[in-house]
């Protein structure tokens, strides 16, 4: 199986992510991503960040994994390459998981939206550990700087054991 | 699968795809329709499909595949019942370009082209993880979103000038901060005054060529001049607030019971709470970019006054090519208040429009059309075709034809670096490598989008610019 393989596209960049299980899928997706601006073989282990989300719906859930890694390379100016996840369906008795300042407020600020959660809905939540460095100029070279993940064509295909996402970057 | 309904105007029936509630009409060659991509007429055909649609999906001459709407699209919704779609934005909004004039010709700057250059690498931060000399506060922030350009004017970066040259005088009225997350402001604090990586540049260039005389007065040009491009958005914010938003739409767009073809396409309809949420964080991002070129412009006014004393660097014009406004546009006779996106696509105001600066109104709006690195950028005037075709609209670049992957495997970076500085042109980038994805063969020649753009009436030519130097991030 490979990890990941890049599409043509012709202005932005198309990948499918592979996993024999959800949380292998969500791993290579993010390394597709960070591939696509960097070569991550580069990228050394150095430090830990922890990630926890939850959300609605598998899609949903995978597109705000990959759009808070763009946010923590960003405003951290790190770059990752491991990535440790652990998904579990959310169940109705379940406590919300305990979240970073930022994403609460933002929750709160965009309001209604955020209507089901912890009322016992199908919700999924993810919690990552997330290995990577400080970008270092010396080393990390960047071939294109990914702006956001879009939405379109974006999905999730389980065949079998093996999961596949398909991803559309902004660039 | 196109009709061909008058010249340069290609039709995407309503009957291609199911729920289209208008025709789609893209404005092309006949030699540009042949290279134009299938998915791309599929875009102009989604975006046919959202309520509240007027006339028609449009499609510049520089249309290629996008996300959710087709880079190049254009589509106007009725206040009533239409919707508002960050799809229709894009990610980098207000995206968008300025032009400087000098008083200089070419013969004094390209002895010193190499250092000009460095310069403005130098002091203006570029590319990936690049921060800005500015540390601004939590409050300032706060400012740039709801004031723009004003307030980089008022912070001393520029002159009032700069402000009535600029489209929407550099701030779109209806900030509305409060629904900017803090994550938009965490990345937009520190970049506040860099150029960002990409198709991004800020470009020496000499005017090569008059195309019309009278507009080029108007605008201040003259053959063998020298100015300066400046092509960027409203970098992290701008991308967050978008991703922000597009997760709520996406649930709105179940609440309001929308069916849509494509998840990037997400919206609400005007008026509603997301609808109007989104708009007040797309604004603020929308003056964050106005702030951003507004600070470069200053910075690189600098550099070029370290060189030539207290010369002149006015703006000509400043233009957003990714933004949602609020236009009133002629709809069958009637006068009627419309959302108007463009995405990829630059307004081209006509004559007479008292959004256009008093000193160009009877002629028209400036249109400025980068090119991509390497090859000519365009000064355009906005006529009065662009108000009956195009909702006062117009291409906004050349467009690419190739894929990056396939740039990569064509073309290598250094060797790109190489022809472009035998051109004469000095380009400097952080890396290289970088260029062989933004070489000039990936994009379609400017002058064949340019020249359907004024062979249909929508923007005359004005002037031709080639590079003389570029900075890319």
């Amino acid at each position: 199986m490979e990890p990941f393989q890049y599409l043509e596209h012709t202005a932005d960049v198309k990948f499918r992510a592979r996993g024999h299980s959800l949380e292998e899928m969500f791993g290579n997706s993010a390394l597709a991503m960070f591939n696509a601006m960097t070569d991550t073989s580069k990228v050394k282990n150095r430090e830990t960040w922890t990630i926890e989300l939850e959300s609605e719906s598998l899609e949903s859930l995978l597109y705000e994994w990959l759009s808070e890694l763009l946010y923590l390379f960003d405003v951290e100016l790190a770059l990752f390459a491991s990535f440790d996840v652990k998904l579990a369906q959310a169940g109705s008795k379940q406590v919300r998981p305990e979240q970073v300042g930022s994403e609460q407020i933002m929750t709160e600020q965009l309001g209604q939206a955020q209507s089901g959660s912890g009322t016992g809905s199908e919700g999924w939540k993810l919690k990552a550990r997330v290995g990577g460095e400080r970008i270092d100029p010396k080393r990390h070279f960047f071939e294109t700087e990914v702006k956001a993940v879009t939405l379109h064509q974006f999905e999730i295909v389980q065949e079998g054991n093996l999961w596949t996402a398909q991803v559309i970057l902004d660039v | 699968m196109l009709n061909k309904v008058d010249d340069y105007i290609y039709e995407v029936p309503q009957d291609r795809q199911k729920g289209m509630r208008v025709p789609g009409r893209i404005f092309i060659s006949d030699t540009l329709v042949d290279k134009i991509e299938q998915g791309t007429i599929d875009q102009v055909a989604n975006v046919a499909t959202l309520p509240g649609i007027v006339k028609y999906s449009m499609a510049m001459p520089d249309a290629h595949l996008g996300y959710g709407f087709p880079i190049g699209g254009v589509a106007a919704f009725r206040e009533d019942e239409g919707v508002i779609s960050p799809g229709g934005v894009g990610f980098d909004i207000n995206c968008g370009v300025r032009l400087l004039r000098t008083e200089l010709k070419a013969g004094q700057v390209t002895p010193i082209i190499s250092n000009l250059v460095e310069d403005l690498f130098h002091d203006i931060p570029s590319g990936v993880g690049a921060k800005s000399r500015l540390r601004i506060s939590d409050h300032e922030l706060e400012q740039v979103f709801t004031q723009g350009a004003g307030w980089a004017v008022d912070a001393g970066f520029g002159v009032k000038e700069d402000l009535e040259h600029c489209e929407e005088n550099g701030c779109l009225k209806g900030a509305d901060p409060k629904h900017v997350s803090l994550k938009a402001r965490k990345r937009g604090r520190p970049q506040l005054g860099t150029l960002g990586s990409g198709n991004h540049f800020l470009e020496i260039q000499r005017v090569d060529e008059i195309l019309d005389q009278d507009l080029a007065k108007k605008f201040g040009l003259f053959e063998g001049q020298i100015t300066v491009m400046i092509h960027c958005g409203s970098r992290g914010a701008g991308h967050q607030i978008c991703t922000d938003h597009l997760t709520v739409l996406n649930k709105a767009v179940q609440k309001y019971k929308i069916s849509l073809p494509d998840k990037q396409l997400a919206c609400a309809p005007i008026g509603t709470p997301e609808a109007e949420n989104y708009f007040g964080a797309m604004v603020s991002a929308a003056n964050y970019a106005w702030a951003n070129r507004q600070i470069i412009s200053h910075w690189t006014r600098e550099v070029f006054q370290r060189y030539f004393g207290d010369i002149k660097m006015d703006l000509v014009y400043d233009v957003a090519h990714n933004v949602a406004k609020i236009e009133e546009h002629e709809v069958d006779g009637s006068k009627e208040r419309l959302y108007v996106h463009r995405k990829g696509a630059t307004r081209a105001f006509g004559p007479g429009r008292p959004e256009i600066p008093k000193a160009y109104r009877d002629a028209g709006q400036p249109v400025l059309i980068p090119g991509s690195m390497g090859t000519a950028s365009y000064v355009l005037c906005g006529s009065e075709g662009a108000m009956e075709l195009t909702f006062g609209s117009a291409c906004h670049g050349a467009g690419r034809i190739m894929s990056r992957t396939q740039a990569k495997k064509t073309y290598s970076g250094l060797d790109v670096k190489d022809s472009l500085s035998k051109r004469g042109i000095k380009v400097m980038a952080t890396n290289p490598k970088m260029l062989a994805e933004e070489a000039p063969e990936v994009y379609k020649p400017s002058s064949e989008v340019v020249d359907v753009v004024h062979n249909l009436g929508i923007a005359r030519k004005v002037a031709k610019l080639m590079p003389l130097g570029v900075s890319k991030g």
